[in-house]
């Protein structure tokens, strides 16, 4: 597949110590709200936007992390509609998806990659 | 003198209508006129694929090219109609004709719908809709060797197969999560997607498109994920829209979302214009395919040509498709997807790529739709049972699957109509027939395949029971594993962490499970933990639903409701006005709520900390209204004020929902006391209900309201309060220990061998000889309680987490409230938009 990610420009966000382990938290960056999870029994992280995509709540940084099949994932916390944290896509088979952003952890720091935040405002 | 009949679109369907007027004789009685765009007479655009390889029109042309000169009709080609206008009734082509009607019939079809992008107009994106657009497309594809087709519908994948053949690489790219998403569910999607990637087509399923890279010329897309995909070449087939400028700017009405709005006799609002095919709107659909478009094109030319007689009405077509898609055979017809209540059966057959589903009715006796994918033999047999609406063979399987099975008759006391989910509209029988057809045999997969369950969830421990109860009777084995992470029941996980001593989420599932969790057993263990040990639930707050986890019950907008404790719904004069002025303080809404307390609505997340620690200060502790834990206790006034009562149930309520507040246990627990036979306190409504006697208490159990709402049973009477306490700690416990995660007691009453009688025999005489340790494990939970509220409002590390961002002061700043009866209320939800191609 010739499917790649194109390099993002990274934010940092706050201190990895900031974060609850095996949790979530919502981060403002460039006004976007962002959820971002701490998978501390596997030691990964992944970031995807806050909103519920059925309600449009912002609030899957608050949903309940775990995994389908090994797949990481978010269940949100308004229906338990579950997102993978990889692709964003709906597990439980509805036609939502979410935006998903890549993390990076550089000296005890969490980074967000976004696209140009010059444009975002 | 002929009347004139002007025919707007010489596509498939405009040549049918001609065809048919000419097959009907109206070339007697009207001067017929057919104005196309393109340079050439209709042709089949069905199979324009095709043209990819042979390269020749003729075999496309749908008449011979004398055919309309034969028949009397005039032919204008490459010369569309460039406006209508329906006053002085005339139609003036590019060329500056004008053409005077007396009848038009509008069948301007469709053009290719494309998306928005930013770089959508770049040089290498191609529409795939005329035979002229194919020609550019052959052309330019010469110079590349990797080429995307935007769209998993029919024509998107018949696209791919043509790119495909010339040589190149091969891409599919669709918005929805699966392909042909209008005729095929999830399953069928599936079965299919893994054929056409045996052929060497790569699929991309979940893909919004956000820009075309490139400078000039297009160089591939970026989606929104921040996916790349990099192909030279891109072919649009992302659906269609109704070709309907002409008619908007006449003064034609058409629909919001496009397309000539036409009644059941295909009339326009304008007398005489008449609109068929794809840029007609009729009940709101609009059919991108060609059958539906003939069957107008029919009956409109039968109307035309015989007045005076009975008209024909066009009732909407189904969109049965049948097609030799690259190679695989895909059917759909009438109510595929399930759409309206149905009984689904299912059949696949990962192995040879056979999927087949039948759509029923949901007594089993009708065909209401299906689909075939990899082997639609059965097709014919199946769209003519359901076009006539044949009744079906006494086991409708046999149509897809050859052996007819055996089982039959009742399951349980509900009649398989008996609406199961009530959001999604499923019966106990649609959730039967998924069950039988073998593609579920777990909560997940019945989920997935009934929608049950999705919505609201109220019904999910209803699905279990049906889902346990019809898994026995086929002689299956009924496994109780709390989800993919655990091989135990929640009962067995009970013990473990009693026995072991485990008092956390990781060591139980390092030690007990795998992987690392989920919604369905984080939160069953953290409820165990807190049966056992009545820590505070803080301490392990990710594990935690999301209510438990910020001890508040989320609601719309991601707000959070308060509800204080207020036992047995006795207030003083004092603390209620506490609440009104703590209420105004952060502007709640108040409510009363079902259970005697005053609900107080709208905080957002980081009012929370501050919301508690003014309640606490008052004397007010949580009211648990957001766990899976003992709750309220109601109660009427009984015989301190009223004229019947014959016991203080005010008092012994207070005393009942002061001893087991915020207990934890599979599901929520409530209760109530009245305080005479009259029952103004509703108890046996619920979990354990107590009503006063001359002689004292008779205690029931296994009552609520709620989804399926369920009287208490009696379990003792004429109890005095010690033994009336004694035997609610047992019962609670017993209740604790052994039922499944989120099952109510009625349920679990309902499930437990040996019903009340055995219930009664372990409370009252004993029979298991645990009472002594479930009246300790009671004492050991009553006399731990502590206020979760307050456990926050004292640790400013745990108030950290209720800031809505990490790295900012700032709240949620999409929370907005609306005003009315003078409280303020949550904005609605968006109305979903269906965003398919």
């Amino acid at each position: 597949m010739n499917t790649t990610a194109k390099e993002p420009v990274w934010i940092p966000v706050s201190t990895v110590s900031e974060f609850p382990e095996d949790g979530g938290v919502c981060a403002k960056v460039y006004g976007e709200q962002i959820a971002i999870f701490h998978f501390s029994s596997r030691n990964e992280w992944y970031a995807c936007e806050n909103k519920c995509p059925h309600t449009g709540d912002m609030v899957l940084a608050r949903g309940m992390i775990g995994d389908s099949q090994g797949e990481p994932k978010v269940a949100c916390p308004m229906h338990k509609k579950s997102f993978s944290l990889r692709t964003g896509a709906c597990i439980s088979g509805e036609e939502y998806t979410v935006k998903t952003y890549p993390v990076h952890i550089e000296d005890g720091t969490v980074y967000i990659g976004i696209e140009d935040p010059g444009t975002q405002g | 003198m002929k009347r004139k009949l002007v025919i707007l679109g010489n596509g498939m369907v405009g040549h049918r209508f001609a065809e048919k007027i000419a097959e009907y004789g109206g070339t007697e009685k009207f001067e017929v006129t057919i104005l196309g765009e393109e340079p050439r007479r209709a042709y089949d655009r069905v199979h324009l694929s095709e043209y990819f390889t042979n390269r020749s029109a003729d075999s496309l042309y749908l008449s011979p090219s004398d055919w309309y000169r034969t028949n009397g009709i005039r032919l204008l080609l490459s010369e569309p109609a460039i406006s209508i206008d329906t006053v002085s009734r005339k139609v003036t082509t590019s060329a500056g004709t004008e053409l005077p009607f007396d009848e038009l019939v509008v069948a301007t079809g469709s053009s290719a719908f494309v998306p928005n992008f930013e770089g959508v107009d770049k040089q290498g994106v191609f529409v795939y809709r005329t035979i002229e657009d194919l020609e550019k497309i052959m052309s330019y594809a010469k110079q590349v060797s990797k080429v995307a087709v935007l769209g998993g519908g029919l024509l998107g994948l018949e696209a791919a197969k043509a790119v495909l053949d010339m040589g190149k690489e091969s891409h599919v790219v669709e918005f929805a999560s699966r392909l042909m998403p209008r005729q095929l569910d999830e399953a069928a999607s599936s079965v299919l997607k893994s054929k056409i990637e045996s052929l060497g087509v790569r699929i991309h399923l979940n893909k919004e498109t956000k820009h075309a890279l490139g400078d000039s010329s297009f160089q591939g897309l970026e989606f929104v994920d921040g996916s790349v995909l990099e192909v030279e070449m891109l072919i649009v087939s992302a659906g269609i829209r109704p070709r309907d400028e002409l008619a908007k700017n006449s003064g034609i009405e058409v629909g919001q979302r496009g397309g000539i709005i036409v009644d059941d006799e295909l009339r326009t609002n304008v007398y005489g214009v008449y609109a068929i095919g794809e840029v007609a709107l009729h009940k709101g659909m609009i059919y991108g395919l060609v059958a539906p478009g003939y069957e107008m094109a029919e009956i409109l030319a039968y109307n035309l040509c015989s007045p005076g007689q009975k008209t024909k009405s066009y009732a909407g077509s189904d969109l049965s498709t049948k097609l030799k898609l690259i190679g695989v055979d895909v059917a759909s017809f009438g109510d595929a997807l399930g759409q309206t209540e149905h009984l689904p059966i299912a059949y696949t057959n990962p192995r040879t790529g056979v999927y087949k589903k039948l759509v029923l009715s949901p007594d089993g006796k009708k065909l209401k739709g299906g689909i075939l994918v990899g082997d639609a033999d059965a097709y014919s047999t199946l769209l003519t049972l359901y076009l006539n609406n044949v009744e079906l063979p006494a086991e409708p399987e046999s149509l897809i699957v050859g052996t007819p099975s055996e089982e039959g008759s009742a399951f349980g006391s509900l009649p398989d109509d008996a609406k199961i989910c009530s959001c999604n509209n499923v019966s106990k029988g649609d959730l039967l027939g998924a069950i039988r057809s073998g593609s579920c045999s777990d909560l997940k997969g019945l989920k997935e395949c009934t929608k049950a369950g999705t919505g609201c969830g109220g019904c999910i421990p209803q699905m279990n029971s049906i889902l346990k109860e019809e898994l026995r009777a086929q002689g299956k084995v009924v496994t109780e594993h709390v989800c993919e992470h655990f091989k135990y029941s929640r009962q067995e996980l009970f013990q473990i962490a009693k026995v072991k001593g485990i008092r956390s989420f990781e060591e139980m599932i390092r030690t007990h499970g795998m992987g690392n969790g989920c919604e369905v057993c984080k939160p069953a263990v953290a409820s165990i933990i807190a049966s056992i040990y009545n820590e505070p639930i803080q301490k392990h707050r990710e594990i935690q639903d999301t209510n438990d986890k910020y001890l508040a019950n989320i609601q719309r907008g991601g707000t959070y409701s308060v509800v204080p404790r207020i036992p047995g719904g006795e207030i003083t004069p004092d603390k209620l006005i506490v609440i009104g002025q703590i209420a105004k303080k952060y502007d709640l809404y108040c409510k009363i709520t079902g259970g005697q307390r005053i609900d107080l609505l709208g905080a957002r997340m980081d009012q929370l900390p501050d919301i508690w620690k003014d309640l606490v200060e008052e004397g007010f502790e949580s009211g648990h209204a957001y766990g899976k834990a003992m709750r309220t206790v109601k109660s009427c006034v009984g015989s301190t004020w009223c004229r019947y009562g014959v016991q203080d149930s005010t008092a012994f309520a207070i005393r009942i929902e002061e001893r087991y507040r915020g207990i934890r246990a599979p599901h929520k627990l409530k209760s109530a006391v009245s305080g005479c036979i009259r029952e103004c306190a509703e108890a046996r409504g619920k979990d354990f209900g107590i009503i006063a006697t001359e002689k004292g208490w008779n205690l029931y159990v296994g009552g609520n309201g709620g989804v399926n709402p369920k009287h208490a049973i009696l379990l003792a009477a004429d109890l005095d309060e010690e033994t009336c306490v004694k035997y609610i700690d047992r019962f609670m416990m017993f209740y604790i220990r052994t039922a499944d995660k989120l099952v109510r007691t009625s349920a679990w009453l309902e499930q437990l061998e040996g019903g009340i009688e055995y219930l009664k025999d372990v409370v009252i005489n004993d029979r298991l000889g645990i009472n002594k340790a479930l009246e300790e494990e009671m004492d050991n939970l009553v006399g731990t309680y502590v206020c979760e509220w307050k456990d926050v409002v004292d640790d400013p590390e745990k108030q950290k987490r209720y800031k809505h961002f990490i790295n900012s002061e700032d709240s949620d700043p999409t929370v907005r409230f609306i005003e009315e009866r003078g409280q303020k209320r949550p904005v609605d939800w968006p109305k979903k938009e269906l965003v398919s191609n």
